[in-house]
């Protein structure tokens, strides 16, 4: 059969609520003109984003990152996190720092975001269903919140955990995984500078939805890893648990690095659709982020640590 | 008492009903009423549809036991042909919409993925039972054989049961709904079989 280029095919993407850029946009001046006041200062010109985009590749509309979610606390349906998550209140939040630091304690969101500068970054991100997206998201790094807690040296991993509150997130009333939710991340995969807390996307604090008001995002692992509505962060000296690898270890590793020859029951992991797009696209070796990442998994047998 | 002539008559409107959700679902599709990601969407609804629609004929078959819904066999056929459409439909999306033709990579998903390679069996197993379903068919197989190739029937609901068991990832539910009820029927069969021999017997 003969090869087919995605450039030779018209945009079939009529049928799709297509993104245009200045579409976007438009959403997010109508987002950021709403009344309430942005965590921090997400700032808004069209051409930042643009700037960070890789060649062959378009921002997702605010409509589609915020409508299209895997966020089971609110339901397990793609539209229920954007349906089903008015009652969750992000405000006030804080963030508790336990485990091995000098001295646990609990942060203040606003006091931490007074202390950190809001980044802009441009990433993919691979579901492992196999679908992708690319997101402005605004945050900062990781390292930086670390930083701040101070861990001790015996450190080696950090576990996150999702607030667990099962009157305002409808999904969590029933155990369709054990809540809360939890993920974790090596240390020096937690200190990498693509690891970014978020806190806002198109310039627009979180919504509910996206894990407001604070949350992980790991462009080169699947996107469960990228815990969202953090309310704790813990240092501890061995490998954490993670809730998905604890209920399906044979399908879902620690690591969970986007690799297409780590088989998966379910989902091929060697192409992706990008929601708006029609063909498929070939699914890059930690997402695209190789160059930045692969060294820290020099020697590792990837099929082991999977 | 349910006539056969009444049930003949309303064939058609029972047709229309059953093929409306494609319809409904494939307009949305086109004008862009289906989400976000409608590819994903419409594989579901039909592959959906289409179990729930022959999980119907298994309840139908064991309703027409009961004396005053025998009737209800006048739809069985019709019912399965519809039930084909959609599992038709629902392959056509993924070798069309999701893989786009790609047949070397659609080859090599049907044989590494247990939940593909049962969906398709499923599919091929219900081929010989739409191809002898014409009323001369039955008549050149003789009705004792048409019968035992029409038993496959639960063969492919449980192949598109446990598709759908092995695809989904966290609750279990649905398809173990579909299951508990294809397991009720099989045993009232039985039953009725054993206790109706007993009856004769006597």
């Amino acid at each position: 059969m003969k090869k087919i280029f995605s450039s030779e095919i018209t945009p079939y993407s009529s049928y799709i609520n297509r993104r245009k850029f200045i579409q976007s946009t438009s959403a997010l001046s109508i987002a950021s003109s709403l009344p309430f006041a942005l965590h921090a200062s997400h700032k808004e010109s069209s051409t930042q984003f643009q700037d960070q985009l890789d060649e062959g590749e378009e921002l997702n509309s605010f409509q589609e990152i915020t409508t299209y979610n895997n966020f089971y606390e609110f339901g397990m349906g793609k539209s229920d996190p954007s349906e089903k998550s008015s009652k969750f209140k992000s405000k006030p939040w804080s963030i508790n720092i336990e485990g091995l630091v000098d001295k646990p304690f609990t942060l203040n969101l606003e006091d931490l975001l007074s202390k950190v500068t809001i980044e802009d970054r441009v990433y993919r991100l691979r579901c492992v269903e196999a679908w992708s997206m690319v997101i402005p998201w605004q945050g900062f790094p990781l390292s930086k919140l670390i930083e701040i807690a101070s861990p001790l040296d015996t450190a080696k991993f950090i576990q996150f955990k999702t607030t667990y509150r099962p009157e305002e997130m409808p999904g969590q009333k029933r155990n369709i995984l054990p809540w809360p939710y939890v993920e974790g991340l090596r240390m020096d995969e937690a200190m990498h500078p693509l690891t970014l807390l978020s806190t806002g996307l198109y310039g627009h604090d979180l919504l509910n939805q996206n894990g407001a008001p604070l949350r992980l995002v790991v462009p080169w692992k699947y996107g469960f890893k990228s815990i969202k509505s953090i309310e704790s962060i813990r240092f501890v000296d061995r490998q954490p648990d993670a809730t998905w690898s604890m209920v399906a270890p044979s399908e879902y590793g620690f690591y969970s690095n986007v690799n297409n020859s780590v088989h998966h029951p379910r989902w091929t992991q060697a192409t992706e659709r990008r929601i708006g797009e029609f063909l498929r696209r070939t699914t890059l070796m930690y997402n695209g982020y190789e160059e930045e990442v692969s060294h820290l998994y020099k020697g590792m047998d990837l099929n082991k640590f999977y | 008492m349910i006539s056969s002539r009444l049930v003949k008559k309303n064939k058609p409107t029972v047709l229309i009903l059953l093929l409306l959700p494609s319809f409904i679902w494939v307009g949305m599709f086109i004008t862009g009423n289906l989400g976000v990601n409608p590819i994903e969407i419409l594989m579901d609804k039909l592959g959906e549809m289409s179990l729930r629609i022959l999980l119907l004929v298994l309840i139908i078959s064991s309703l027409s036991e009961f004396t005053f819904l025998r009737s209800l066999l006048n739809l069985r056929r019709l019912i399965g042909l519809v039930a084909f459409y959609y599992l038709f439909l629902h392959l056509t999306c993924y070798v069309f919409l999701d893989h786009f033709f790609n047949f070397a990579f659609i080859l090599k998903d049907v044989i590494k993925r247990p939940f593909i390679t049962f969906g398709f069996l499923g599919f091929i197993l219900l081929l010989p039972l739409v191809f002898t379903s014409t009323n001369n068919m039955v008549k050149k197989l003789t009705f004792k054989v048409w019968k035992k190739i029409h038993y496959l029937i639960y063969i492919v609901i449980l192949l598109g049961i446990f598709h759908f068991y092995l695809l989904t990832k966290a609750d279990k539910t649905e398809p173990l709904i579909y299951l508990g009820i294809v397991i009720a029927l099989f045993f009232l069969r039985i039953y009725k079989k054993i206790f109706i021999r007993r009856v004769a017997l006597r």
